[in-house]
């Protein structure tokens, strides 16, 4: 399997902060990773690192390449190009990822006519309205003839993520990053989105980053993990070795706590 | 014997739809009741009930089996000497310009309670695992788990009755939730404990009893071992399966 994406030696720092130090991993096409870490460990940095999406004050060093192409010190007018066709990314909070006062087809339509107009297929309204209208589909939405005018606030947080998921397939990237993609939702809602990710992702044979401190989240999505702590990697393995047959301290502390609440819930508190 | 008793309780803010309707359920003394529910389920509205932010507008709160005059401002006070609560956030339930000794005695001044502070103050911080120099410092010194048993030192200082918990544990990273879990089951033993959450993984460790609401309705109430093994409501029984578990050794 060729990896699609291939982290090494990546550092970020501000001018007086070691961030992220001395990160290695690599995803391979199709392949579902998962990123795992409480808040401070850098998990969400190296996202925005991948996405070429660093705020100025952090400098990165070390190599990313996506698909064979340098990341690390690329043009932001290259990384806006890769971000239109190579990576997309959904985060934590669907209300803010959205524009408020724009009809959800309206903001689907966006990156779709982008992606047409780069690709010289058809970009008439019609046929925008036509991609929007599959995609809405894909990512399961109820009813689309009447989400495609609904505006954010009038539809529910897990019908807001799928309209996100939606954005972020329109532009049909190779790599999904999933930042915390359910941590704001409710539990049977997450039920459903994780389904729906690990659905697309194998119907796309795109490759996935989900990135997530919930452990038995990770656990149902991701076919490889990596533990992060204070900016540097614990552990990496499979999931079900490193859920299961934890080798590092920190690592195997975070499953004890986690089987702890699952023993809770098996009435063996 | 039961301390406090919710009977027949709905509420509607303002002339908006029913946020509670005919929620009923009792807490025995001594025990640990989880209120667990999704968002819109009502149970943060039930909460502001509980500590008299709001008062019912249908049925009645018996606390120690008088009824809770939430409009009511001397019976108030007296009420929460007897109740306190913590809250989810720990860096904004502590003001940031106090020291950690005023922030956890302020329950001592409000509800004027008399005795030797300081050393009510260092006994309560010291029965939450913190050293003793953590009253001379301030909120933006500790972390989030610290914080939280900050929080909880400032709720048991006046040894309330009933110790109400609002989401207190969701903030915190996975480790440090569970040694907060830890804490609460410790101070427990000694009061009666309201614990509201949307997290049944956390509920089941600390509550012997749970109340499942969903949309302002109670779908299912009992014992905890029993809600877990057999839960009898559709919508319990799909609360229980979404739960994502860890894997299994193979």
């Amino acid at each position: 399997m060729a990896d699609l994406l291939t982290v090494s030696g990546l550092s970020l720092k501000t001018a007086d902060k070691l961030l992220v130090e001395d990160l290695s991993f690599s995803i391979g096409q199709g392949e579902r990773f998962g990123l795992i870490g409480e808040s401070g460990s850098g998990k969400s940095l190296t996202s925005f690192a991948i996405l070429g999406l660093l705020p100025a004050s952090i400098r990165p060093t070390g190599s990313i390449t996506l698909g064979g192409e340098q990341i690390v010190g690329a043009s932001e007018r290259r990384l806006s190009s890769l971000r239109g066709d190579a990576v997309a990314c959904v985060f934590q909070e669907p209300l803010t990822a959205l524009d408020p006062l724009m009809p959800l087809g309206r903001q689907i339509a966006g990156p779709v006519r982008r992606r047409l107009k780069r690709e010289g297929i058809d970009s008439s309204r019609a046929a925008v309205k036509r991609e929007v209208r599959v995609l809405m589909e894909q990512v399961r939405l109820p009813d689309p003839q009447r989400l495609f005018d609904a505006y954010p606030h009038e539809v529910s947080g897990g019908q807001r993520q799928r309209v996100a998921i939606a954005m972020a397939l329109a532009c049909q990237p190779r790599l999904l990053i999933a930042d915390e993609p359910t941590t704001a939702l409710d539990v049977t809602t997450q039920a459903e989105i994780v389904q729906l990710i690990n659905a697309l992702v194998a119907d796309l044979g795109i490759s996935l980053l989900f990135i997530s401190h919930d452990l038995a989240v990770v656990g149902q999505v991701a076919e490889r993990v990596m533990v992060m702590r204070n900016g540097r990697p614990v552990e990496i393995g499979t999931a079900q070795q490193v859920l299961t047959k934890p080798h590092d301290d920190y690592t195997r502390n975070l499953v004890a706590a986690a089987r702890r609440f699952d023993a809770a819930l098996e009435g063996g508190a | 014997m039961t301390l406090l008793s919710v009977e027949n309780v709905g509420f509607s803010y303002g002339a908006g739809r029913r946020v509670l309707k005919d929620i009923s359920f009792s807490v025995p003394r001594g025990s640990n009741v989880g209120l667990v529910g999704e968002s819109g389920s009502g149970k943060s509205t039930l909460l502001r009930l509980l500590l008299g932010l709001d008062a019912p507008q249908t049925g009645r709160i018996l606390f120690d089996g008088q009824p809770l005059e939430a409009k009511n401002r001397r019976y108030l006070r007296e009420y929460r000497k007897r109740v306190q609560a913590v809250f989810q956030d720990p860096y904004s339930s502590l003001n940031p310009a106090h020291r950690i000794q005023r922030i956890v005695t302020e329950p001592l001044r409000s509800l004027k309670i008399g005795g030797n502070h300081l050393e009510m103050a260092r006994e309560a911080i010291a029965s939450v695992g913190l050293d003793a120099d953590t009253l001379t410092r301030y909120p933006h010194q500790f972390s989030g788990g610290q914080r939280q048993r900050i929080a909880i030192a400032r709720a048991i200082i006046a040894r309330p009755e009933l110790v109400l918990a609002d989401e207190a544990v969701s903030a915190l990273d996975l480790s440090t939730r569970v040694r907060v879990v830890d804490l609460f089951q410790e101070i427990s033993e000694n009061m009666t404990m309201v614990f509201v959450s949307h997290d049944m993984g956390v509920v089941a460790a600390l509550c012997d009893q749970i109340v499942v609401l969903d949309r302002g309705h109670i779908v299912e109430a009992g014992a905890t071992a029993e809600i877990l093994r057999t839960p009898q409501h559709a919508y319990t029984q799909s609360l229980l399966a979404s739960i994502p578990r860890m894997p299994i050794e193979t």
